[in-house]
């Protein structure tokens, strides 16, 4: 085997295998992006970290290196803020495209600490804040009222979810 | 007129100005908001991670509401979309997708109808309420203050669940509401930014950094407060507005208020039953520029 052919049949692995992830992850409206930019030029991080570029991610995905974008930092810094959704003149819900590819990556165990901490608080508690007797003390003194300090609604959720998925 | 109050987490634990605030701007207005006790987290913290979690998440809450017979009121904007964003895809779309989620819920004894609408107060009051019986309430002229509004991000986006409230490129809502209590409001770069709340468990120094370009404009802009709707863009201006400060060298002392402690000082109520003495930047000075 040459290493032409070799470095051909990587490729087209690399192409095939992205456009399965693209389909599986139903992100085929990236195809009709016509790199007009309003979605970067919109993002309000990309104005304060160019690691974070909306365009570029498009056109990984489009390009057989979506691995490569479930397996970066930069993915995790989209605010879900929708400035890039709502004026992509071709309507590519790009917002919903980053988090299909944040779902993607968590599964694959890719996600910052902080987000993972931020799943089993809720998991385990309902809130991502949970309430204690102090809290429940002091919205009485506010005039508040009180709020359940637990709650086991939630892994009941979790639970039938996990169940289904076996 | 009356709502389910849903109050989402980050409300009941860190914001308590802006509940107080809200429950006695309803009170005022003959809005009568029902507390559920059973409600859990919205699911939006969870929605980059685990999407159909985050969606069961908000069919119970909204299942709960089905339940009690009564429309949602919501104060944060990110339980808004949330909410809104399941509400709209069980209640329109295919009915399998509703079947789903109700086979998830049925272990807990609840069933979902797809018939709930979820609104945020500051929608309900320009929706239901309307600016004229607004005004009637209106007692003092805050016309000696300059207020920068920020509209956030989920108040108005997704705009294609939000049934055409509002323009999510030209917003008017906060304007006509803040306009109400004689306020001069102004208009300062980057208004409908992000406050980088999301980023805040990813990147503390982007979030911040975000967070900083905002008060940066509205600051220079001579606005005396910034007014806004949602309990994780206060956590970003008001909360972390001192590690701002110190981070990057800068100096604002700008009070953050929300919209409903803005309105309740217009409607004559008492600074304290306002949650005002929570806000982390003080707002005594403010004080100052409001009649007795």
């Amino acid at each position: 085997m040459n290493s032409e052919s070799g470095k051909h049949r990587v490729r087209a692995k690399l192409e095939t295998r992205a456009q399965e992830l693209t389909e599986r992850l139903e992100l085929q409206s990236v195809r009709s992006c016509y790199i007009c930019r309003t979605c970067t030029s919109s993002c309000p991080v990309t104005f304060i970290d160019p690691r974070f570029n909306p365009l570029a991610i498009l056109r990984m995905v489009l390009y057989g290196k979506i691995e490569e974008v479930l397996n970066s930092d930069f993915l995790w810094l989209c605010t879900s803020c929708y400035s890039c959704q709502e004026r992509c003149p071709q309507e590519i819900p790009i917002a919903d495209i980053m988090t299909k590819l944040k779902n993607k990556a968590f599964k694959l165990g890719n996600a910052p600490v902080g987000v993972r901490a931020q799943m089993d608080i809720i998991k385990k508690a309902g809130r991502t804040y949970p309430l204690d007797d102090f809290d429940n003390k002091k919205r009485a003194k506010a005039g508040l009222p009180e709020l359940p300090t637990s709650c086991d609604v939630v892994k009941t959720l979790f639970e039938s979810e996990t169940e289904s998925l076996k | 007129m009356k709502y389910a109050l849903f109050l989402g987490c980050t409300i009941p634990a860190r914001a308590r100005n802006y509940e107080l605030s809200a429950r006695r701007v309803a009170e005022t207005l003959g809005i009568e908001l029902i507390d559920v006790e059973r409600f859990v987290c919205c699911g939006f913290p969870i929605k980059s991670s685990k999407q159909f979690s985050a969606e069961l998440l908000s069919a119970y809450n909204l299942a709960l509401a089905s339940e009690a017979g009564l429309e949602l009121c919501t104060l944060c904007s990110s339980c808004t979309s949330a909410l809104t964003e399941v509400a709209h895809e069980l209640g329109y779309k295919d009915e399998s997708q509703l079947a789903a989620v109700n086979s998830h819920l049925g272990p807990l004894g609840i069933q979902y109808s797809g018939r709930v609408t979820v609104r945020h107060f500051a929608r309900i009051l320009i929706e239901d309420i309307g600016l004229e019986r607004i005004r009637k309430s209106i007692t003092k002229d805050l016309s000696g203050l300059r207020v920068a509004v920020h509209y956030g991000c989920h108040y108005l986006k997704p705009s294609d669940i939000y049934g055409g409230f509002d323009q999510p490129e030209e917003p008017t809502t906060l304007e006509e509401l803040v306009s109400l209590t004689g306020a001069e409001v102004i208009d300062y770069p980057g208004k409908k930014k992000c406050c980088g709340g999301p980023v805040l468990p990813v990147d503390e120094r982007v979030a911040l950094s975000l967070a900083k370009e905002k008060l940066d404009a509205v600051h220079e802009a001579g606005a005396d407060l910034l007014c806004l709707v949602c309990p994780f863009c206060s956590v970003m201006y008001d909360g972390n507005q001192k590690g701002i400060e110190n981070e990057f060298g800068v100096n604002y002392g700008l009070p953050v208020l929300y919209l409903t402690q803005l309105l309740g000082l217009a409607m004559g109520l008492d600074r304290k039953a306002l949650g005002l003495n929570m806000n982390v930047v003080k707002t005594k000075d403010l004080m100052k520029k409001i009649p007795e």
